[in-house]
């Protein structure tokens, strides 16, 4: 039995337009190990991050055959053993860190709330493993990030709050959805091995949401690809090369690089029948 | 005379033991139609110097003009008719309860701008968005797509600067280049000049011409397009980017 199992979850929005299919029936397991979930912008992998924690609200309508977590039906959950597993057991990286961060409190009261009155830590305590977390995500003024407010944050720093303040409850699975898009590789870098450590020492699962093919092959075990809703392929990481969907393979062509000829860069023209 | 002109520029929030140097002693300058590239360390000051240029920082030192003018103490509609940012967060920079087609026909109504219906749709078509977006609020969209409302908000009245702060940091390489490719074509359409910040030194070489490096609020290296691709950059951590871009662009997944 893995740490997470889903199966043929969909997700579809009512707006004034009709009905938005944003997740067509995908099937999934994760374990103690690196997942990624790639895919074109808009093709639900946020939303699926989202339906899993039961952050989907209505006029969202999520359903699953079946979505297990460490054993237990998520589906069948009361909304108070919710959200005794949100945060703690099961925490996400939101991909807009500074929208979901509390604009009123400052970043040290959001990071060491859970553990004063949940944990009952004393304040000194509390405030020392946070400083000690914002240090390991390389920020380096943690004490006056502390007394800061998510908006007096760069988008860089906010992303790094974000994933210190997951990381605090030392939970079972993190849900990363773009957590390194506003960072420099050098940043980047010292994210993901702490990232690393944490599946590798700790025995965490990691769902890592990304647009960026080139980063996941080099850091997680498994691929999930996306596009419009569906699973259109799944790869070993260090696998790419093995990809068949022309989606997947376009992708990479795409990219700038150093020194090229700047031309316009090579897009990818987009069939109905990817969907399918 | 160059288009931008930043000279000395100081920028400090904040005050007593919480006060932030973010700007210390910034001078850049960018020509008419140059794309100039900003990159450098997470926090270093890249979104305050884009801010500052269209008055949204607390400027403590230093000049700003734009084709020698010192910029206005408030923005006025002229400035934002020539000016245009597009910022970081998309989130912020959109206003929740307002449809992606009230985003983009409001600076065409606040300008006295005709033809509205069929500008917003060019809009959304330019950055790729499907037309059935159109009357969605931001929360109805994914994280790229609300950026490239942004954009689109941005490019409606045809500003000649554009301010680009990670415009495509959220989109996957196919949106990525189609929203580049938009960039390099306008500017050369029209004659814009771009200041570009991104953490992506492969972006910043494949749109602009000279670039600058920050680090702790200062700029700590200028170069040029040719001097980034010698290997002539000298500062540490320009190396360490530049290297760690390369092993980047080296590891293609799929062989040619
Ligand atoms: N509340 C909502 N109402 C209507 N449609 C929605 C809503 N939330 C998301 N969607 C739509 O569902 C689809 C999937 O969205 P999702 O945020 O999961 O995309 P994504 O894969 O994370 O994309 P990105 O890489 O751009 O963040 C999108 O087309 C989006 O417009
Ligand atoms: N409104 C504000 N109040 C207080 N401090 C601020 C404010 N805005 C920015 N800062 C601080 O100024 C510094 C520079 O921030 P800025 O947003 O310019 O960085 P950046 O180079 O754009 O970084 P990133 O790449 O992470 O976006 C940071 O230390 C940040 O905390
Ligand atoms: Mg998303
Ligand atoms: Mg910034």
């Amino acid at each position: 039995m893995s740490l997470l199992e889903v199966e043929t979850l969909r997700v579809a929005f009512d707006t004034e337009a009709g009905p938005v299919e944003a997740v067509r029936g995908i099937s999934f397991a994760v374990d103690r190990e690196r997942v990624a979930i790639v895919g074109e912008s808009g093709s639900g992998k946020s939303v699926t991050g989202r339906s899993i924690l039961r952050l989907v609200r209505p006029p969202g309508r999520v359903a699953a055959d079946r979505m297990h977590f460490d054993g237990q039906d998520l589906l069948a959950l009361s909304e108070r053993r919710m959200r005794a597993i949100r945060g703690q057991r099961i925490a996400m990286v939101m991909q807009d860190p500074k929208f979901a961060l509390n604009p009123v409190m400052t970043i040290g009261d959001q990071m060491t709330e859970g553990l004063r009155y949940r944990d009952g830590m004393s304040r000194r305590k509390a405030r020392s493993i946070a400083i000690e977390m914002l240090a390991a995500v390389q920020i380096r003024d943690g004490e006056r990030v502390m007394r800061a407010y998510p908006h007096e944050m760069s988008g860089g720093m906010g992303q790094r709050v974000m994933i210190a303040m997951m990381l605090i409850p030392d939970p079972d699975l993190l849900i990363a959805d773009e957590p390194t898009s506003a960072l420099d590789v050098t940043v980047q870098a010292e994210i993901l091995a702490i990232l690393d450590d944490l599946v590798k020492q700790r025995g965490m699962g990691l769902i890592f949401i990304s647009h960026d093919l080139r980063l996941v092959s080099r850091f997680c075990d498994r691929v999930l690809v996306m596009y419009r809703g569906k699973i259109v392929e799944r790869l070993d990481a260090n696998h790419l090369e093995r990809a068949q969907h022309p989606y997947t393979r376009g992708l990479l062509n795409c990219l700038p690089s150093i020194g090229g000829d700047r031309g316009a860069l090579p897009v990818l023209n987009r069939d109905a029948a990817w969907a399918e | 005379m160059p288009l931008i002109e930043i000279d000395n520029l100081h920028v400090t929030f904040g005050k007593g033991r919480d006060a932030v140097r973010a700007v210390r002693g910034v001078s850049v300058s960018v020509a008419a139609c140059e794309s100039f590239g900003l990159v450098g360390e997470s926090g270093s000051g890249k979104s305050t110097i884009l801010r500052a240029i269209c008055g949204l920082a607390p400027v403590t030192g230093g000049n700003i003009r734009i084709n020698g003018v010192p910029m206005p103490k408030r923005r006025t509609k002229a400035f934002s008719k020539r000016i245009q940012m597009v910022f970081q967060d998309p989130y912020a920079a959109l206003h929740p309860k307002r449809s992606v087609d009230a985003t983009l026909a409001e600076p065409l109504a606040i300008h006295g701008i005709a033809g509205r219906d069929e500008r917003v749709v060019r809009a959304m078509h330019d950055v790729g968005l499907d037309p059935r977006f159109r009357f969605r609020y931001p929360h109805q969209l994914s994280g790229g797509q609300r950026q490239r409302v942004v954009i689109a908000r941005a490019l409606m009245l045809e500003p000649e600067i554009l301010l680009l702060d990670e415009p495509t940091s959220a989109l996957d390489a196919s949106v990525q280049a189609e929203v580049l490719n938009l960039l390099a074509r306008l500017r050369v359409e029209r004659s814009l000049t771009y200041l570009m910040v991104s953490h992506d030194l492969a972006v910043i070489d494949h749109m602009c011409d000279r670039l600058a490096v920050m680090q702790n609020g200062q700029v700590v290296e200028q170069l040029d397009r040719a001097a980034l691709a010698n290997d002539g950059a000298v500062e540490p951590y320009t190396r360490a980017l530049f290297r760690a871009s390369e092993h980047d662009t080296m590891g293609r997944v799929f062989p040619e």
